[in-house]
């Protein structure tokens, strides 16, 4: 700053660019001027970019310039006249600080919000899971109009690939019942042989099927609904639907119809591993040997065991594929939405798969099965 | 013109048994804004990415202000690309950001601005591109494909780079927002010494933008010139794409 013929020159010298102004602004932001400078000398200006020059501009702005008033530029530089020229005359928003007060009240409508979000949720899925049936029950009726070639790749995808998973899991799981109820019996009733009632009853029952849900769920939920849902985000359902073809038939019902297909044939896998995971420590670490073990099993573990476990495969599976589908058809246009689907459709899967195995546990106690 | 700014050697692309470019040479001189053309499919794209390092050329080099890509450090190639940037075809913005905060996000990774700079540069940025500040706060998927690629273009110009990289900027743009795109480019490029590498199909941006052309063809750089005299050589491609209706009109 200094006085020329009686008017306040600002001198700006040095390079003004992206690299730089960033150590000068809080200076710069604190500057005021005594007396607003009507004259600008740009004569040993350096490098300048549109960052250096809304700060020149805002310093001469904030620093007691008034609207009305501007500046003269004097001195020679290449660029500096134009870029001042495009950086001032922007109209600069105020900033909304958004406030959120905690009050009474906000707690009240964020409650309202969710309990509403709630329940749009449930009417929502219900009314997917009705049109999904109904377009599933329709297909059925005509089944040359099912998309077979997606029915097939959708039970090699989510079905064949999953098996060593699922069997692997299930024989280890098997393994590890053998070995706490032995251990448990041993102590307990000192005879290690109803090990094999044990691991029978368990694995049939429950643990094959429970652990093919569970591991669909997170296998297969997430990737039909990271599926469905970047074809939503592509814009691609709605191109389906303007080409007159029906997502739910062309999307939803092959995966139904691919999961109640495989999803008994995983169940069963894993329960045989699973029962063979209990065979193999038997074997090894109790001296029960396989004969013994496949004879117990066919003459005290009735059949009944084995079909109470399948019987709870197709309901998972219908399960395992209409939420992840739904889930997937939720995704909007951005990409956080796809993360948050494909979160709430494996917890969701996981959580109603618990659900409905104990719902089947409790009604098959009251019919004494 | 004596100074390039981007050299590319012998490039050799191959995906396969596809051969892209092969013997492909270039030359982008500082300050210029060179436009690719070619036919569909001929690789334009490409070439950008293996110039930006989002792909490694099969042979040959690519040498951006006067260094070569592949033997920096990584250290020295961030300290590279940050003088460049890339505006790509369907605006690549961060869908979870709005687009202001779009526009922060390069000053957040390279600079030391406090947060209220880099919002009211951002907001520069953003008038600057044409677009309404009102837009500033909305997200991405909000936005019309128009609005959108000026979003990007915003992105693009946060660090005032030297370089900037254009992708069909004026591609799905109806014909008012490609002319203020146009002139925002030259205006751009003048103000700043912008050097500006165009792939287009838009003849009216050709026209109103780029210094020089180059059409790729043959795997190679096969013409290069301004419009004029690129206009006049005589290749079937070029002919039919200048002999065109759209053509004619601009050529005159």
């Amino acid at each position: 700053m200094d006085n020329q013929n009686g008017e306040a020159v600002l001198h700006v010298e040095g390079d003004w660019t992206v690299k730089t102004v960033g150590a000068l602004e809080r200076e710069i932001r604190r500057a005021r001027f005594e007396r607003a400078p009507q004259l600008v000398d740009v004569s040993a200006l350096g490098a300048v970019d549109t960052a250096g020059a809304f700060l020149i501009h805002t310093m001469l702005e904030d620093g007691g310039i008034e609207a009305d008033k501007t500046y003269q530029l004097i001195g020679e530089h290449a660029q500096a006249k134009a870029l001042l020229e495009l950086v001032s005359g922007r109209e600069r928003q105020e900033k909304v600080v958004a406030s959120q007060p905690l009050s009474i009240i906000d707690l009240l409508a964020r409650v309202g919000k969710g309990s509403v979000h709630f329940m749009d949720e449930a009417v929502g899925t219900l009314s997917f899971i009705g049109e999904a049936m109904l377009t599933t029950f329709k297909l059925l009726l005509q089944p040359h109009k099912i998309r077979w070639t997606s029915v097939f790749a959708v039970m090699e995808e989510a079905g064949l690939d999953a098996l060593p998973i699922v069997s692997f899991l299930s024989f280890f799981v098997g393994m590890v019942i053998a070995f706490i109820g032995a251990t448990m019996l041993q102590q307990t009733l000192g005879a290690t042989v109803f090990t094999v009632e044990l691991v029978g009853w368990a694995v049939m029952r429950e643990f094959g099927v429970v652990l093919t849900g569970i591991l669909l769920a997170g296998r297969t939920n997430s990737s039909f609904t990271a599926q469905i849902g970047s074809m939503k985000m592509r814009q691609e359902i709605d191109a389906m639907r303007t080409l007159g073809i029906d997502p739910i038939e062309a999307l939803v019902t092959p995966r139904i119809l691919a999961m109640l297909i495989m999803t008994p044939l995983l169940a069963f896998g894993a329960t045989l591993s699973g029962l063979l995971g209990g065979l193999m420590i038997s074997w090894v670490a109790l001296d029960i040997s396989p004969i013994l073990f496949i004879t117990r099993i066919q003459d005290i573990v009735i059949i009944q065991n084995f079909w109470v476990g399948m019987s709870k495969a197709p309901v998972f599976a219908v399960v395992v594929a209409m939420i992840a589908c739904r889930q997937g058809l939720l995704v909007q246009g951005d990409v956080q939405s796809l993360g948050k689907a494909t979160t709430a459709s494996v917890v969701h899967a996981i959580f109603l798969i618990i659900v409905v195995d104990a719902i089947f546990a409790m009604m098959y106690m009251e019919l004494g099965i | 013109m004596s100074d390039p700014i981007i050299q590319v050697r012998g490039l050799k692309t191959q995906f396969g048994d596809h051969v892209v470019h092969e013997n492909l040479d270039l030359d982008i001189y500082r300050g210029e804004t060179i436009g690719v053309i070619g036919p569909s499919g001929c690789g334009k794209s490409v070439l950008l990415s293996e110039i930006v390092g989002l792909l490694t050329p099969t042979a040959g080099s690519v040498t951006v202000f006067g260094e070569a890509l592949s033997e920096l450090s990584d250290r020295d190639r961030q300290a590279i690309e940050r003088r460049w940037s890339v505006m790509f075809q369907d605006g690549a913005l961060f869908s979870n950001l709005t687009v202001r905060e779009n526009v922060m996000v390069p000053m957040k990774e390279h600079t030391n601005f406090s947060h209220d700079l880099m919002h009211d540069l951002a907001d520069l940025k953003i008038s600057l591109s044409g677009l309404p500040l009102n837009a500033a706060d909305k997200k991405p998927s909000e936005l019309s494909g128009g609005m959108r690629k000026r979003a990007a273009m915003a992105r693009a110009l946060a660090l005032d780079p030297e370089l900037v990289f254009l992708d069909e900027p004026t591609a799905g743009l109806d014909p008012i927002t490609a002319g203020r795109f146009d002139s925002l480019v030259r205006e751009l490029s003048r103000l700043l010494g912008l050097t500006v590498f165009l792939v287009t199909h838009d003849l009216d941006t050709l026209k109103a933008t780029c210094d020089r052309i180059a059409v790729l063809g043959d795997k190679r750089v096969k013409y290069t010139g301004t419009l004029e005299e690129v206009s006049r050589i005589d290749d079937p491609w070029v002919q039919e794409y200048f002999g065109g209706p759209r053509g004619r009109s601009v050529v005159g």
